[in-house]
């Protein structure tokens, strides 16, 4: 038997696509900007912080490292309205995206802290800085620089992984092609599309985050030369 | 309809993490193998065959698991192939475990000093010998660490199969939950039970790998 | 003939040219010191002997061994000239023993035992005995140092090429390897030295080589060399190692 491809329905179909790439999009920038800001918090009570923080930030990270996103997701938006605690499938897409990259980004932030010179900590303190304000003004920026490279990898990884929200009914890049394929019969082709854009999203946002980085740091580290 | 009670939920689980287990190592060692022969054409000499499997990794690290399981399992029919779940999922796992264990260990091999493949090579050994006894042995030690803490990504993994229909962990959970309306407990159950599986394999490499780095010899 | 043979030797890096036409041959028995500035191509020539960098043009011959780069070739070429590193590079995940003995088993096809003693007499030769079961990392630079000759000697080159073998050490590791160094070359063993230790130059070695901007740019006996440059660059290279 030889199987035809077909890609002719896409254009019919394309406009799926199109509005579910764009929701993809904006679940990883909800999910990007505050799983990030938590992963800062997290990261600096796990580092810095007192144990009474540490040491729940460390049960957080450790729990949500060693169990499936799809799991994570299915406890939000499932389990989580017995206890009262309603939404709708994008929120509880994009909480659990947060709690996921918070918890990776943490680990990520926490190796760049830890790798700050001693003299630096050192340095913010002879000035009569809090340790807090050495924090935030000495040591944050220069570490997030370091791990810079691998926190992008997060983001693009989580974005990847949150094809799965389709599961709970967000109409994202893979739910078009799920919608695509119950009315067109063309399966492969349909997963095949959405594959590639993807791919693109990946390889874009990639290259926006390092663009990013390289706004973000090398202007910092100008104004200090 | 059949009342549950938690043990019954919790059993059940426990019968389906089998599925979770063995798919898992079906995926690890499968990839494994094939990730090192792999691993040979990428740091081979053979520009192009270079090429084709970081063209490989690239594309298999670039897109969803999800849509490699679906385009598994769609395109395993296409050829003609009766496609059981079960089988698409240990392909495509296989092939996406294969793409990033290439790129560790390549990472591994790549860390061995340059100064080694010099020592080696003014000692008259060829490229086989020099990988055979020189390269290989120090890129192994150090990428156990890293290999043993990528093996919680596959066991995570796993759970996407259940979205084509194989039955595992989280699958059971999604019937259970379906069945007993109970999904906070249920879906709080399988989390713990991926918590057990996946909790000592992380640990595990980070303990190796801060012995190696408080004493990295022989 | 002579024992190394280099013509007309050419290498560059890219647009930068680093050997601009070297010649030099070496007898049997003699101990050069290759002396010069940083960056005056004297670590690339010694590479080059020993085929670790690739050649533009000219030629390089070793025992009647031409330098041919392909992997058969460079073989024969390496089996008959040892090479030490600045930086050792002893196999980490190997005992020294093991370091010693490595390359005769593989490479030379030398049974065990055989290559064991083999390795137990370069070890005392280095006056090495007792650390034959040690790790690197449990032995000093110099110890690393001196394994790195022994492991070179136990394939009985016809020459040992030196790179820069004491830079890395701390001075009080200098002169025990130096010492080594010294003993080889009373035994009448060949030596290609890269050095910065212009006292070990002038006492141990037949020749010395000036390089200068990819050329050998004075050649002669110690002697002459140091008491007698001719060229100005060499006055003032020797002028600022003295000082």
């Amino acid at each position: 038997m030889q199987y035809h491809f077909d890609f002719t329905w896409l254009a019919t179909y394309w406009p799926v696509f199109v509005d579910g790439a764009w929701m993809t999009v904006r679940l990883i920038f909800v999910g990007g900007v505050l799983g990030i800001t938590l992963g800062i918090y997290c990261a600096w009570a796990r580092a810095l912080g007192p144990k009474i923080l540490g040491y729940p930030v460390a049960v957080y990270v450790e729990l949500i490292r060693n169990t499936p996103f799809l799991i994570q997701l299915f406890f939000i938006f499932f389990g989580l309205p017995s206890l009262g605690l309603r939404m709708n499938e994008v929120e509880a897409a994009m909480l659990a995206m947060v709690i996921n990259l918070g918890a990776y980004s943490a680990e990520i932030i926490r190796a760049g802290i830890q790798a700050t010179p001693k003299g630096q900590f050192e340095a913010g303190s002879s000035l009569a800085m809090t340790p807090v304000q050495t924090f935030r003004h000495i040591v944050l920026v220069p570490a997030l620089q370091k791990i810079w490279p691998a926190l992008a990898s997060q983001v693009v990884i989580v974005m990847l992984g949150s094809s799965v929200v389709s599961q709970i009914a967000v109409e994202d890049l893979t739910y078009a092609a799920n919608f695509a394929q119950s009315r067109t019969f063309r399966a492969f082709e349909a997963y095949f599309v959405s594959t590639l854009i993807y791919l693109a999203l990946a390889i874009l946002l990639r290259f926006a985050l390092m663009w990013l980085g390289t706004l973000i740091f090398s202007t910092r580290r100008r104004a200090a030369r | 309809m059949t009342q549950f009670t938690f043990w019954d939920i919790f059993s059940n689980l426990l019968l389906a993490t089998r599925w979770t287990i063995l798919l898992s190592l079906v995926a690890f060692v499968g990839g494994g193998v094939l990730g090192l022969i792999l691993l040979f054409v990428r740091i081979g000499k053979t520009w192009w065959l270079r090429r084709i499997v970081q063209g490989y990794t690239e594309l298999f690290q670039g897109t969803p698991l999800l849509m490699q399981l679906f385009l598994a399992f769609f395109g395993l029919g296409l050829l003609g192939i009766n496609v059981s779940p079960w089988a698409a999922a240990a392909v495509a796992l296989i092939l996406w475990t294969a793409a990033f264990l290439v790129e560790i260990w390549r990472g591994c091999v790549d860390a061995v000093p340059k100064g080694q493949w010099e020592a080696s090579a003014s000692l008259g050994m060829s490229y086989i010998e020099q990988m055979r006894h020189v390269v290989l042995p120090q890129a192994l030690r150090i990428s156990i660490p890293p290999t043993v803490g990528f093996s919680v990504q596959v066991v995570k993994g796993t759970a996407l199969t259940s979205i084509i229909g194989f039955v595992e962990l989280t699958k059971a959970g999604t019937s259970l939950a379906n069945a007993t309306y109970e999904s906070f407990t249920v879906y709080g159950l399988v989390a713990l039970i991926y918590f057990v599986l996946c909790y000592p394999l992380s640990l595990s490499a980070r303990i190796l790998e801060r012995k190696m780095n408080a004493a990295h010899r022989h | 003939m002579p024992l190394i043979d280099i013509d007309a030797l050419h290498k560059s890096y890219g647009e930068t040219e680093v050997l601009k036409g070297i010649d030099l041959h070496v007898e049997a028995g003699e101990v050069i010191a290759i002396i010069g500035k940083s960056g005056s191509g004297k670590s690339t020539l010694l590479r080059c002997i020993n085929g670790l960098e690739t050649i533009n043009s000219g030629a390089i011959s070793v025992g009647g061994e031409q330098l041919v780069e392909d992997e058969l070739h460079l073989r024969k070429l390496r089996l008959k000239v040892g090479m030490i590193f600045q930086q050792f590079n002893l196999f980490p995940h190997k005992t020294a023993g093991q370091n010693v003995m490595l390359a005769q088993q593989v490479v030379k096809k030398r049974r065990k035992a055989e290559a064991e003693t083999k390795a137990r007499e370069v070890m005392d030769r280095v006056g090495l005995g007792d650390k034959f079961d040690s790790y690197p990392d449990q032995l000093s630079g110099g110890q690393q140092q001196r394994v790195a000759i022994a492991r070179a000697l136990a394939m009985e080159p016809m020459a040992l090429l030196c790179d820069e073998v004491t830079s890395a050490l701390d001075p009080e590791l200098v002169g025990e390897v130096l010492q080594v160094v010294r003993a080889l070359a009373a035994d009448g063993m060949t030596l290609l030295m890269v050095t910065h230790e212009m006292a070990f130059a002038r006492d141990v070695c037949s020749r010395v080589v000036f390089m200068h901007q990819g050329r050998v740019h004075e050649a002669g006996p110690p002697s002459e060399i140091f008491a007698n440059p001719k060229t100005p660059e060499l006055r003032a290279f020797i002028g600022m190692a003295a000082a």
